[in-house]
């Protein structure tokens, strides 16, 4: 627009357009000003009930479908049953800057956890568009060492005492991260789009029972190589699409238990909390859900007497766990393997689940697409705000995320 | 081709062709691409396999696209006098301010449809998701309208300042309300037509339930007929069974602020 405020040009239909938006101008990629104008992160996940492998090409497909959601800032994928020779050990899988940062996390580990296996994890830089310098990424088959001073300590059960060596190791040693923590299970993840942190990864290499992914368009956290999703504590991983306006009181809350936030993003507190209350208070997935996504007490109210009970209490209870703000999270746990797929209160966030006509296989994706891609013979539906969708291995789909909010729990 | 040829002609685009990269044709070749056919004349576009590829359709002013796939976000935004048909679910923001035209859905589509919408139609066979119809608005006799034929969920009509909402609620379990929580809550424009069960505690702040006039059966009943028209389905007309939710007041948070204006 001139500076009278007439339009540039006039297009074949009679449409005024400006010139900024003349599309003839950008052939061969997306002008640098307008890749900020859209996106949101997206995720996506799918699992296969029966026990099947699901190949890593399938995962990778899906997040690309939506790459309008990423600004190539974050990446990542998850994979569950990965590892079905070392099912007993804790996978630790770290990023480290250098090989001092990776002789000084091995010398630390050596008074935690006894080594069984260690071996560096595949990597290839070719035809990727991310800017070097890239991590060392290696990947460590742990058991705890029941017999060192260490272990009699900390006097913690092994979940927690990995919990603790991990937190430590992500505070204290420069240049390393570890990124994922469970048992048969990894994380691949880093700062790039979704299409090339697959390449950099080659997770087309890898099958497992369950995927989750996400790539990310950050908006008030920095992106860097170990801030991007799926965040991991155990076998905990969280796929986050949304802000945590609460995170203050919520990364409070988590602190009181012995979490240490390191990862400059709002998103490592959900993953927390689910290891916190499912965990480590043995709260069903819906007590769990409704704790960071609770009804209104309007709501509540209309409840019937026992639920509205049960209600109350989680609301008085775990009013620091509440996540405020947008929110529509994938969250993965292995053993049995479980996805749980959850939209914040009001439903700020896209959010669809698919399901295979056969019922061997279940998608959760940001958009419709995603799923679309992978397997045309679905039924999609949408769950309800704060209401979780939870897939079983071996069980199938144990919630729609339509029900009632407590159903089956009281 | 010449031009003549072209406007009998439909114009069948492929949305499947896969990059190197085997991912789908990106939306912004789809839409040139569109648009060129347009430009030329052309008064049918078919897109096959189309996969997520966002703002399809929008700003055309004289066509008709036929979608086949799922078509991804911001389907028919501006909208400028197009119909837009898809065979499939429309995912979120459908006639994200549409202007004028038609956008008929055989299946569901997700949050946020119309919103904004200035004018046109759009029809939605089965269900919709959250914040359906949010902040429409008319002005003279440029009315928007939105038909969905199944369900909705929490915030339909919200701020809503013009236009007709109808929900026809088919296969939802007897007694459930086929609405969900704070609808049409700030609204001061337009009205909601639900059929089947609404609760007071449903309506949000400045909603109302009123009564149905004789011009509301005339406007339900031409609502109604597009419907049948479009998806071939019968709906019983019994006006009992409809609730109608206007505005209580064109200025519902008069006072709010200033507390001396009420």
């Amino acid at each position: 627009m001139d500076h009278r405020g007439r339009y540039d040009r006039v297009d074949d239909m009679g449409i005024r357009s400006h010139m900024a938006f003349d599309e003839r101008r950008y052939v061969v990629e997306i002008p640098h000003s307008m890749k900020y104008q859209m996106g949101s992160c997206g995720i996506a996940g799918a699992i296969n009930v029966n026990g099947e492998k699901i190949p890593g090409s399938m995962i990778e497909t899906m997040i690309t479908t939506m790459a309008e959601r990423e600004n190539g800032l974050g990446a990542g994928f998850v994979c569950y049953g990965l590892f079905p020779d070392h099912t007993d050990e804790y996978c630790l899988q770290f990023l480290f800057d250098d090989d001092d940062a990776r002789r000084e996390v091995e010398e630390f580990m050596k008074d935690w956890v006894e080594v069984e296996w260690d071996e560096k994890v595949y990597t290839s830089t070719n035809f990727i568009r991310i800017a070097p310098p890239f991590p060392l990424v290696r990947r460590y088959f742990a058991l705890p060492k029941r017999k060192s001073v260490q272990f009699w300590m900390q006097g913690l059960d092994d979940d927690d005492y990995i919990v603790r060596m991990v937190m430590l190791i992500n505070a204290k040693i420069k240049g390393a991260f570890c990124v994922s923590s469970g048992k048969n299970m990894a994380v691949f993840k880093g700062s790039g789009y979704a299409r090339d942190i697959a390449k950099f990864y080659d997770i087309f290499r890898y099958s497992g029972e369950m995927w989750l992914s996400h790539s990310r368009f950050p908006t008030n956290s920095p992106g860097w190589w170990a801030g991007a999703h799926p965040i991991s504590i155990l076998d905990w991983s969280v796929c986050h699409n949304g802000e945590i306006t609460s995170y203050g009181v919520n990364k409070k809350y988590v602190e009181m238990f012995g979490y240490n936030c390191a990862l400059l993003t709002d998103s490592e507190t959900i993953t927390y909390l689910w290891d916190l209350l499912v965990r480590r208070h043995g709260l069903p997935v819906e007590a769990a859900a409704f704790s960071m996504a609770p009804q209104y007490y309007s709501e509540i109210e209309r409840m019937g007497s026992q639920e509205r009970e049960l209600a109350t209490r989680l609301r008085m209870t775990y009013k620091e766990a509440f996540l405020n703000g947008p929110f529509s999270i994938l969250v993965g746990r292995g053993d049995p393997i479980t996805m749980i797929a959850l939209a914040d209160r009001k439903k700020l966030r896209p959010m669809v689940v698919g399901r295979a006509d056969d019922d061997s296989e279940f998608y959760v994706a940001s958009e419709e697409c995603a799923i679309k891609a992978v397997n045309k013979d679905t039924s999609t539906w949408t769950p309800k705000a704060g209401n979780p969708v939870v897939i079983k291995a071996g069980e199938g789909l144990v919630r729609t995320g339509l029900e009632p909010p407590f159903q089956g729990v009281v | 081709m010449s031009e003549d040829e072209l406007m009998d002609q439909c114009v069948v685009i492929d949305a499947d062709r896969r990059d190197e990269l085997g991912h789908p044709m990106g939306y912004r070749e789809l839409n040139e691409r569109i648009r060129e056919a347009v430009s030329k004349g052309c008064k049918n576009v078919v897109l096959n396999n189309v996969l997520g590829q966002r703002y399809i359709g929008s700003t055309i002013g004289v066509a008709r696209i036929e979608i086949h796939g799922t078509p991804g976000n911001d389907l028919g935004a501006f909208l400028n006098g197009a119909t837009i048909e898809v065979f499939g679910n429309a995912q979120d923001v459908t006639g994200n301010t549409m202007n004028a035209g038609r956008i008929i859905v055989h299946g569901n589509a997700w949050d946020i449809t119309g919103l904004a919408a200035r004018g046109g139609t759009i029809l939605i066979r089965d269900d919709a998701g959250y914040r359906v119809g949010i902040n429409m608005k008319e002005y003279e006799d440029t009315k928007p309208s939105l038909i969905i034929g199944g369900s909705v969920r929490d915030y339909l009509g919200e701020y809503m300042a013009g236009g007709s909402i109808l929900v026809l609620g088919t296969g939802v379990t007897e007694g459930q309300s086929p609405i969900g929580l704070y609808i049409g809550a700030g609204i001061h424009g337009g009205r909601l037509f639900i059929r089947g069960k609404v609760e007071s505690y449903q309506l949000g702040a400045g909603a109302t339930i009123t009564d149905i006039a004789e011009d509301d059966i005339e406007e339900l009943e031409s609502m109604i007929s597009e419907y049948e028209l479009a998806f071939g389905k019968k709906i019983e007309r019994d006006w009992s069974k409809f609730v109608k939710i206007a505005p209580q007041d064109s200025r519902p948070f008069k006072g709010y602020y200033d507390k001396t204006l009420i």
